[in-house]
């Protein structure tokens, strides 16, 4: 059963989103709290990455209906990098390389980004450094990958490792994965997961979209959330995960088009 | 059908008389240049400038008929009016600017195509490292060059190329002997200096890597007014030996800077050039890197930007002659309002160069809409064992890279100045000269980051 106590981070009422004119989202709702870890499963095209890319503000999408409210304020109707200022962050599933500019630079550049958004003083490299070493261990990410150009030549796992690390730099109040479990193999999705356990606090939150129920394995959600042909059709808490992995998601579309 | 639409455009429209007036002027410089002063030479240099202006005479001004002038035109210089630049005022060394002089201790500078020894550095050279200017290479000793200046055969295939070894008369001249390794960059400036008068010189480096020897050497061009530099370089590195060449072409945005490059490696020899094209409103630049001995590993590292309507042309060929070469091949050009670039990368390799890894990339980032790039790879392969890649990629900034860049709270202009930076960064990275480095990065985030003047 549902908690209900305590006030919201996010509130998404009655959100419908498009493509290129096609509807994907028919109207999501979705409560989450400070300290709450969320997991959106369903079948691919059920719409579950449209509400991550929509969440960040990704220009593609038209959102012809419904409002986001992210700690009181309208998310609609800021920018992505007001977004990212404001603490949402998305783990990207298909990280972008970006040729030329170190992960370092990049880091340095996102990070001071949003502390000057929050009132804090922007960090210089040497002191940036020092953020940075604490960070990459708690990631174990090579530290070699620091000094290259952001995701360029990286491996799969490198990518997402990449991500986490960004999410543990730029400490986001609310962190959604989206589908950081694809492509991983078991050791590198026990060292995400680790690394997303590590830096779970009782004032942020996290949304974890995923296919499989194997991530929730090693992060446990306080609520489980069903995604399919573009609507929550079931909520529940970690066993409906397991249950999922038994029974698979056609059951739940049967009645939700009931 | 209107008078206008038939008008033909480039050299389609130019009358005859126009396109050789500069070839018949060039001629009859040469004819003059020949009759005196320069008679100085050797005799063998006077053979070599002779096959020179015959090779340019019998070849004249490529027009965009040529395969390999298609996207360039350079009527501009066949109509002519360019006279050979002459020797600088006494005082042209006080007037160089400090910038464009590097921090190293080993420098030559020449004015108009001519060495000044006042604003040159050249003492306290380790033992084994030759750095003078070719004109007292003819006057004192020239058999150090003799061996191979214009044996490159560059003065065959390419008509600038001929028009410079016609006037071969100064420039730089560097040699490592066997074994020696200078670690400190050799630095060669030519600066342009003109009167009034529209001046041509043709600038000549000859770089000689003995066997087992190291050295590298930074080149720059640079200059003011309306001028044009015809440039040469020849480059030879011995077995096992390493080169390492850094030509930043920075050039007044007047000027017209014509070039050709030419290397020609020994066995497990290293060459690395980098050609940085900042300047000039027509560049052209021609470069062949010849892998000639087992083992040899050649990287072509380029970068050029465009703005106004400057035009910047790159022909490269990477010959792979002996079997187990390695050549890697990154040019990234950015381009802005009307400017154009031009980039054809030509990969051989011979028959009998089994395990050839070759690999070719040419990235544009296009900043405005009439900005334009071409880029044409080509490969001639003759062997079966081989790996040859290449890739081009041409277009606006990418808006996924934008969207992620904002995702982490940069605004969209630093997301897109970084990923407009990243393009000159990626090349810049790879030059191991740092002074230079950050030179050009200051150079690169002003010209792309700042705004517009």
């Amino acid at each position: 059963m549902e908690r209900s106590e305590g006030t919201a981070m996010l509130e998404i009422r009655g959100l419908h989103a498009s493509i290129q004119g096609n509807e994907i989202l028919h109207g999501v709702d979705l409560t989450v709290r400070p300290g709450e870890v969320h997991a959106i499963m369903g079948p691919n095209g059920s719409g579950k990455s449209t509400l991550a890319q929509v969440l960040a503000g990704h220009p593609a999408y038209e959102v012809t209906g419904g409002t986001i409210t992210f700690e009181g304020k309208d998310l609609l109707g800021m920018e992505p990098e007001e977004r990212a200022r404001e603490g949402v962050f998305l783990a990207f599933q298909y990280p972008v390389e970006i040729r030329g500019i170190t992960n370092a630079y990049f880091l340095r550049s996102a990070l001071n980004a949003v502390r000057k958004h929050r009132g804090l003083e922007e960090l210089d490299p040497i002191d940036f450094l020092a953020v940075l070493e604490e960070k990459t261990k708690v990631i174990e990410l090579d530290e070699e990958l620091i000094n290259r150009p952001v995701n360029d030549g990286f491996s799969g796992g490198e990518k997402k490792r990449n991500e986490i690390l960004q999410m543990a730099v730029l400490e986001p109040k609310l962190a959604v994965l989206d589908e950081t479990d694809s492509g991983l193999d078991i050791d590198a999705l026990k060292t995400v997961a680790a690394a997303v356990n590590k830096l779970r606090r009782p004032d942020n939150a996290a949304i974890l979209v995923t296919h499989y129920q194997r991530l929730l394995n090693y992060i446990t959600p306080d609520h489980v959330h069903v995604l399919a042909d573009g609507r929550i059709v079931r909520s529940g808490g970690k066993d409906l995960a397991h249950e999922l992995e038994a029974r698979g998601y056609d059951w739940l579309r049967a009645e939700a088009a009931v | 059908m209107t008078g206008s639409a038939r008008r033909r455009r480039s050299d389609g429209g130019r009358s005859m008389s126009a396109a050789t007036a500069g070839l018949e002027s060039l001629v009859a410089a040469y004819r003059e240049f020949a009759g005196n002063g320069a008679g100085r030479a050797p005799e063998w240099v006077r053979t070599l400038r002779e096959a020179g202006i015959d090779g340019f005479g019998a070849m004249g001004f490529p027009t965009t008929a040529h395969e390999d002038w298609r996207f360039t035109t350079v009527a501009a210089l066949a109509e002519g009016g360019f006279a050979l630049a002459t020797p600088e005022r006494a005082d042209a060394a006080s007037a160089i600017p400090p910038a464009l002089l590097g921090s190293g201790r080993f420098r030559v500078v020449f004015v108009n195509g001519r060495f000044d020894a006042g604003a040159s550095a050249i003492e306290g050279l380790p033992e084994g490292v030759t750095v003078a200017s070719l004109a007292d290479v003819f006057a004192r000793d020239a058999s150090l060059a003799q061996t191979h200046l214009g044996r490159s055969g560059v003065h065959e295939r390419n008509a600038f190329a001929a028009l410079n070894t016609a006037f071969a008369a100064d420039g730089a001249y560097v040699h490592v002997a066997p074994g020696v390794e200078i670690a400190e960059p050799i630095e060669v400036l030519f600066l342009s200096a003109p009167g009034s008068a529209r001046t041509v010189s043709h600038p000549r480096t000859l770089l000689v890597v003995e066997r087992l020897a190291r050295a590298s050497v930074v080149e720059v061009f640079a200059g003011e007014g309306t001028y044009w530099t015809n440039a040469v370089m020849e480059v030879v590195v011995g077995d096992g030996a390493r080169a390492d060449v850094y030509r930043v072409q920075q050039e007044g945005r007047s000027a017209y800077h014509v070039a050709s490059t030419h290397t020609r490696q020994g066995r497990d020899s290293v060459v690395n050039v980098h050609p940085i094209t900042l300047g000039a409103a027509l560049a052209r630049h021609d470069i062949t890197a010849v892998l000639d001995g087992e083992g040899a590993r050649c990287l072509l590292n380029g970068l050029y930007l465009g703005d106004g309507t400057q035009h910047v042309d790159h022909h490269t060929v990477i010959d792979h002659a002996k079997p187990h070469g390695e050549s890697h091949e990154y040019f990234n050009g950015v381009l802005d309002e009307r400017s154009r670039g031009v980039f054809a990368g030509r990969i051989i390799v011979r028959p009998g160069a089994q395990r050839t890894d070759s690999k070719q990339t040419n990235n544009n980032l296009l900043l405005s809409e009439e900005a334009r790039a071409d880029s044409q790879p080509q490969l001639e392969i003759y062997a079966d064992d081989v790996k040859c890649t290449h890739g081009a990629t041409l277009g606006p900034i990418d808006p996924k890279a934008l969207f992620y860049l904002e995702s982490r709270g940069l605004g969209k202009e630093e997301a897109r100045a970084l990923l407009t930076y990243g393009f000159g960064a990626e090349i810049l990275e790879r030059m191991d000269v740092p002074a230079l480095r950050q030179r050009l990065e200051r150079i690169i985030r002003a010209r792309l980051l700042e705004p517009r003047r």
